[in-house]
């Protein structure tokens, strides 16, 4: 989870125009090479922990390797990947695993406007406190909120059941991790409470950015409040948004914590980190468990990809860099 | 900027010297054991500091906690050992896991002395347990098995002779006449594989007929009339709602819980449960009156007339192979396993000695009434296959057998039998 907040990073910027294409003085390279040597340190240790591990990863993929038998390791190519992607599990998981994404991240994108916008109109004084407020669910470690949620809805301790059964379909004999469509919505449920405070921030650093001029004029033009919305606040911060909902999906395909708590995969609500961590870490396949974290890191590759070239998302504008 | 870095060094200072410092430390005084223990009632706590004080100086055995359930301590005690961690002198080991550690090389050998000491008056399936290819490697220490516990009332209102054994067929319909809940193990865990190979040894089969076979000639017993037997009853228990709507993701605390409560009826589950409950009336959470209602008897047959072969648990002592301390750590066991350790373990811990002397305590008998059922429910019991494989096969059951509402007979066992083989020859994701 690196994630910066769009907006905070502008700070950072010296304020100097980059004039285009002119001759480079002295200075600039001067500034160039400090750049360098500053930065230089973090990018060589950032190169031995991520880009060594995923190597080496790749390279056990390539072996059919037990860790309780390393004497057996044998080279077999390609053969992981061959037997992963042909296999039902897999593709089950990744169905599953692309379904909690797509909905948590509509739910909060939905949920997250509506803070950020109530962040926004927020009378001054009542700033502060309130985005505090909507943080704190963000700031609990999630293995803490998954097993929260996991007590209160479980048959025997929790009190969803006794709470809620004036709702059709909740009884106190309803056993929510006993299909998958109840043990799905309870993933899925922990999942946006805990993040939709992150997503809400991002989007309200989008609004920050819309001017005041471009809503007064429209109000004044007699837009409805909707058209308001829709011309002019929307468009005004798609490269927020879009930002907000890539790091949010990339983060919602990597889903872990919850669904290991609550139901271990059972019932189909495996998910793909999970099924990379039993067969690496339960049944010491690392072979074959780091194939399938090699195509887990390609899934969210792809991700980033699609999400940059076909939705257009600007990093750099959402930064306020243009 | 620089009043602010200052602080800033100095912390970052300290953060690097402070863990170096502590290294530096602490290697005056006699050798010490790590005992890796896995979670009880600090009763292995206690026998370490009983043990470092008979050991008078030589050794001194300090304990460190694995996670609570078995597959997470095998989980984290292989990764250590498959990186040769010279810090692992003892471990308290669950016995599926003890073939594959002692395969892979894991385990230092048992003394023959040691080995002829510590199985004097042991249970015999404690023994076999801790064999692999006709050696002992690991140490008996405690042996688990499960009984059957009832609600007399409910018993008796179902007109059920408890004082012979009874079926799974039985205690089925009296659950479904008396509208109460027959608590066995259906979440996908350890628990449910440890269900299903009662069942079928019960039934007079084997989940493995070939257990010390290589992983790609491994032969299932699952498609046969005793796997069909058992699927058939977890199943009905499964499809018929007397397994109770937490069924699914019962484990033995929840399967307990459900026992104690309005509903509560049979249940399958380990001693524990009766120093838990004896503990919970203790302590006023229950009422006097629950604990006068239990009963228990032998595990529940699949045939009638033919003895069960209920489940076997329990924890064997390994000795890390790449302890610094192999001789001291097989003195230690020797002090860990005694008689007595065991009867005093037993008493304040819930968990069975394996030592059939311990039994003869007059402190275990007064503290298990039903401590005869137990020895003989220990010498029937079927421990689970003996196999270098186990996780995969555990695993596998687990994935295929879960939930028990879908259990079917006719295309379970094949379906699992499929499944195992393929994931043993690499053909098939877990």
């Amino acid at each position: 989870m690196s994630t910066t907040i769009p907006g905070a990073a502008r700070d950072a910027e010296t304020g100097d125009e980059p004039t285009a294409r002119a001759a480079r003085s002295d200075r600039t390279r001067s500034e160039a090479r400090l750049g360098w040597y500053l930065a230089g340190p973090a990018f060589v240790v950032m190169l031995a922990v991520t880009l060594y591990p995923i190597l080496q990863a790749f390279y056990d993929s390539l072996f059919n390797y037990k860790l309780t038998a390393p004497d057996d390791r044998a080279f077999v190519g390609l053969g992981n990947y061959a037997v992963i992607l042909t296999d039902p599990v897999w593709w089950r998981d990744f169905g599953v695993t692309f379904f909690i994404m797509v909905v948590s991240v509509l739910v909060e994108l939905v949920l997250g406007f509506a803070l950020a916008l109530v962040m926004h109109r927020a009378i001054k004084r009542l700033r502060g406190l309130l985005r505090t407020a909507i943080l704190v669910p963000y700031g609990i470690i999630t293995v803490v909120s998954a097993f929260a949620w996991f007590y209160a809805f479980d048959i025997t301790s929790g009190f969803v059941n006794h709470w809620f059964d004036w709702v059709p379909g909740i009884s106190p004999d309803l056993n929510w991790f006993a299909s998958q469509g109840t043990s799905l919505f309870v993933i899925i449920a922990s999942e946006v409470w805990k993040t939709t405070p992150f997503i809400s921030l991002l989007l309200l650093a989008g609004l920050a950015q819309v001017p005041g001029e471009l809503e007064e004029a429209a109000k004044v033009d007699g837009a409805t409040a909707w058209q308001r919305f829709t011309r002019v606040i929307v468009p005004n911060m798609k490269a927020a948004i879009m930002v907000a909902v890539l790091f949010r999906a990339l983060d919602a395909f990597r889903i872990f914590d919850n669904v290991f708590i609550m139901t271990n995969g059972a019932n189909n609500t495996e998910v793909l980190s999970l099924l990379a961590y039993r067969t690496s870490i339960g049944q010491l396949q690392i072979g074959m468990g780091s194939a399938i974290s090699v195509l887990l890191f390609l899934c969210v590759i792809a991700l980033c990809f699609v999400a940059i070239k076909l939705f257009k998302v600007d990093l750099a504008g959402a930064r306020g860099e243009k | 900027m620089r009043r602010r870095t200052r602080p800033l060094a100095v912390l970052l200072a300290i953060g690097v010297a402070a863990p170096l410092a502590a290294c530096a430390t602490g290697e005056s005084g006699p050798p010490v054991l790590t005992w890796y223990i896995n979670p009880d009632n600090g009763g292995q706590a206690e026998i370490a500091a009983s043990c470092t004080e008979e050991a008078d100086g030589e050794y001194r055995i300090e304990t460190s906690l694995l996670p609570r359930d078995a597959a997470a301590q095998r989980e984290q005690l292989v990764r250590r050992l498959a990186a040769n961690d010279g810090s692992i002198d003892l471990m308290s080991l669950d016995p599926p896991f003890i073939p594959e550690f002692s395969g892979a090389g894991f385990l230092a050998d048992v003394p023959d002395d040691v080995a002829d000491e510590t199985t004097q008056d042991v249970v015999q399936g404690a023994i076999d347990a801790s064999t692999w290819k006709d050696e002992l490697v690991a140490i008996p220490f405690w042996a688990n098995t499960q009984v059957l516990w009832y609600r007399e009332s409910v018993a008796e209102a179902a007109g059920l002779d408890m004082s012979e054994p009874v079926t799974w067929d039985e205690i089925i319909e009296a659950s479904d006449d008396q509208d109460t809940v027959l608590a066995v193990q259906g979440a996908r865990a350890e628990s449910l594989t440890v269900w299903i190979n009662a069942l079928v040894a019960s039934a007079g089969g084997e989940i493995i007929t070939d257990p010390e076979a290589p992983a790609d000639e491994l032969e299932l017993g699952l498609a046969t009339d005793a796997g069909r037997e058992a699927a058939r009853i977890v199943g009905e228990i499964g499809g018929s709602g007397v397994g109770g709507p937490g069924l699914p993701n019962a484990d033995e605390s929840a399967s307990l819980t459900v026992f104690q409560g309005d509903r509560g009826g049979f249940m399958v589950n380990w001693p524990f449960v009766w120093s838990s409950t004896v503990g919970a009336v203790d302590a006023g959470s229950l009422d006097e009156e629950l604990l006068d209602d239990i009963g228990w008897a032998p595990y529940p047959q699949v045939v009638e007339g033919e003895d069960a072969r209920p489940p076997y648990g329990g924890i064997s002592i390994g000795v890390g192979a790449f302890s610094a301390h192999t001789d001291l750590a097989y003195e230690a066991v020797r002090c860990i396993v005694s008689p007595e350790n065991q009867a005093e373990y037993f008493v304040t811990n819930g968990n069975p000695a394996a030592s059939t002397e311990a039994y003869e305590d007059p402190d275990v008998q007064e503290a298990y009434p039903m401590y005869e059922l137990i020895r003989d429910s220990l010498e029937q019991a079927a421990p689970r296959p003996q196999t270098l494989y186990y996780n995969e096969v555990s695993t596998g059951l687990q994935q295929t057998w879960h939930p028990p509402a879908q259990v079917d007979p006719d295309s379970t066992p094949e379906t699992s039998t499929d499944f195992i083989v393929a994931v043993l020859r690499g053909e098939r994701l877990l």
